[in-house]
């Protein structure tokens, strides 16, 4: 063997080497699924198991003598049977979708005012968008007390207001009379979801092209009207994506409500959410109040696929 | 003629920027101006607006009961924070990078675990946790809380490590490392702000809940978060509004301090479609 083929030897084995060295190199499989690990098993652990406990439960006479016992017998669908046939089930759902709707309309309208009332800088106009967003960062208990300090009977500030322009009697009551604390709940979490819409709309407004009203303006096209033809018709994906996903945050409000009201007076501002954990935690039937849970997250995966599906264009969320 | 309100000179526009701003701050001012005051003086008809004199009594008071819980809520809100950091950040990286058949679907799993109610959780969590032992247990209330802040900061990295490219990490697999050394020597470094976002937000959401702690914490415990024990203030001192507002007050302190030390992350974590759940 001649020492030229020799070397043509060596070199062709290291060039295979180098190919398949790097080769390994550019894909470790198992490397890369250690990065997934930890993140998968804790997922699977804490949110999976819990979700798929929950369906279980559901389907078991789970009281609190069952936690107690360890033993629950399997009873089908009757706990959903159960929970839907409650009176209390019809209630709460009138006042989620009151909740829900009487919530997101208002936050939309006043959101899009505010973001087309900052749409244009002024002297202060970031620092003044930017304390609007306070309250969003500001923890819910938080929230709730104060606005349950603010619709209080002896001497809540709202409540003197009203009597004081003589447009409801003095110590009035929101929070303790049916309809009113409803309605009460619903003003607490307008204001909760403004910063929320702003956000999303201002940042909708400022990626609109300036040209596309510059043409409106050659057309003659006034004030209003390049509200109506242009923005608006740009800013529906924007818009879409803020009335679902308040949909989506709004239907599973617990914090709020819980706290102000609890879901009295008398189960009228009971939600689908409060309502669930009532079940489970104060009357002790995890089973119904699994059952109820599980209700609501059918709604919202419904929701949310229907979201995800209708937003895939617009968003690049993969 | 584009949106906005031309009519209106800048100075007007400030100025009814200011009072819109004024009007939405109203409640936290009212929560701030009250915790200010006396018992007399938040009952007194017509109340004040602006009060004559303020006191700082209310804070003296509630103080020495309210500090565990603050001290509780910061160490769950700090476990949070890591716990999701470290499992949260190699996931990203990975669902950014490496192409798995798998990628796609769990990003789109993750994304629906921020739409799921969180009370769908509570029930089996408060059955799986007692079976375990972890009700009233700081370890408890981390898992608990991470539920929600681990997904969140998952997704929130994956945006800023796909403005990375990948072929910085590339160029260190000729120096002979690993995918595990090039993250942490090369790409690491770089999505630092990144991971400071998921970070605060992980730690505001924990210092922020409200439902795990009510639901994994029974009523005899001595793991208290500052949540929990606002709500039982104004439940057992139903008229002792100005403390209940010195400790809603010293419940925002935390993330007062957060926002302002950190307030160009949390731009950055509101705009990539981070939500409040």
């Amino acid at each position: 063997m001649s020492t030229k083929t020799q070397a043509f030897i060596k070199e062709r084995a290291e060039t295979r080497k180098g190919v398949k060295r790097r080769r390994r190199l550019r894909r470790f499989p198992l490397a890369r699924v250690t990065f997934l690990l930890p993140a998968i098993i804790y997922m699977l652990l804490f949110y999976g198991y819990p979700l798929f406990y929950s369906i279980q439960v559901s389907l078991e006479k789970y009281d609190l003598q069952a936690e107690i016992s360890g033993v629950a017998a399997f009873v089908g669908l009757n706990n959903y049977i159960a929970v839907v046939q409650d009176p209390t089930f019809r209630d709460a759902a009138i006042h989620t979708l009151l909740f829900t709707v009487l919530s997101i309309v208002p936050q939309f309208i006043l959101g899009m005012a505010l973001a087309v009332f900052f749409y244009r800088y002024f002297p202060l106009s970031r620092l003044l968008r930017a304390l609007f967003l306070l309250p969003w960062l500001v923890p819910l208990i938080v929230s709730g007390t104060v606005w349950k300090w603010l619709f209080n009977e002896t001497n809540g500030l709202i409540d003197q207001i009203l009597a004081g322009l003589h447009l409801l009697p003095p110590h009035f009551g929101w929070l303790t009379t049916p309809g009113w604390a409803l309605a009460a709940l619903i003003i607490a979490n307008i204001w909760l979801g403004i910063p929320f819409n702003l956000a999303i709309l201002y940042s909708g407004l400022q990626s609109i092209d300036h040209e596309f009203y510059e043409a409106a303006a050659i057309d003659g096209a006034n004030r209003w009207q390049s509200f109506r033809y242009v923005t608006v018709p740009l800013l529906e994906p924007v818009i879409g994506i803020v009335l679902m996903l308040g949909f989506i945050y709004t239907i599973k409000v617990f914090d709020i409500i819980y706290v102000i009201t609890q879901g009295g007076p008398g189960n009228t501002t009971q939600t689908f959410s409060t309502w669930s954990y009532t079940l489970s935690f104060s009357e002790q039937l995890f089973g119904q109040g699994a059952a109820q849970a599980n209700i609501i997250l059918v709604i919202s995966l419904i929701v949310a696929l229907l979201y995800l599906w209708w937003s895939r264009r617009t968003t690049q969320w993969i | 003629m584009q949106p906005g309100l031309r009519r209106f000179s800048p100075v007007a526009m400030t100025v009814i920027g200011i009072i819109l701003t004024l009007i939405m701050l109203f409640p936290l001012y009212w929560m701030l101006i009250n915790s200010l005051e006396t018992s007399q003086q938040i009952f007194a008809i017509p109340v004040a607006i602006v009060p004559s004199q303020i006191t700082f009594a209310s804070y003296i008071e509630v103080f020495q009961t309210q500090l565990p819980h603050l001290v509780t809520s910061l160490v769950i809100s700090i476990g949070t924070a890591l716990l999701a950091i470290v499992i949260a950040t190699p996931a990203a990286y990975g669902l950014a990078h490496f192409r798995f058949r798998v990628t796609l679907l769990i990003v789109f799993c993750l994304l629906l675990t921020q739409m799921i109610p969180t009370v769908t959780l509570a029930t089996p969590m408060f059955l799986i946790f007692n079976k375990l032992g972890l009700l009233n247990s700081y370890l408890g209330l981390v898992l608990a809380d991470s539920t929600y802040a681990v997904p969140f900061a998952i997704l929130i990295l994956r945006a800023f490590f796909l403005s990375i490219p990948y072929e910085l990490a590339q160029a260190a697999f000729v120096d002979g490392t690993g995918e595990w050394g090039a993250f942490i020597r090369v790409i690491l470094p770089l999505v630092l702000p990144g991971v400071v976002t998921a970070a605060l937000f992980a730690f505001l959401f924990a210092w922020g809940d409200f439902i795990y702690a009510l639901t994994l914490i029974t009523t005899s415990s001595i793991v208290v978060p500052v949540s929990l024990s606002i709500y039982s203030y104004i439940g057992q001192y139903s008229n002792a509004w100005n403390n209940a507002m010195a400790v809603a007050t010293l419940a925002c302190i935390p993330a007062a301090i957060l926002l302002v030390l950190f307030q160009r992350y949390i731009t950055a974590g509101l705009t990539s479609g981070a939500l409040k759940g």
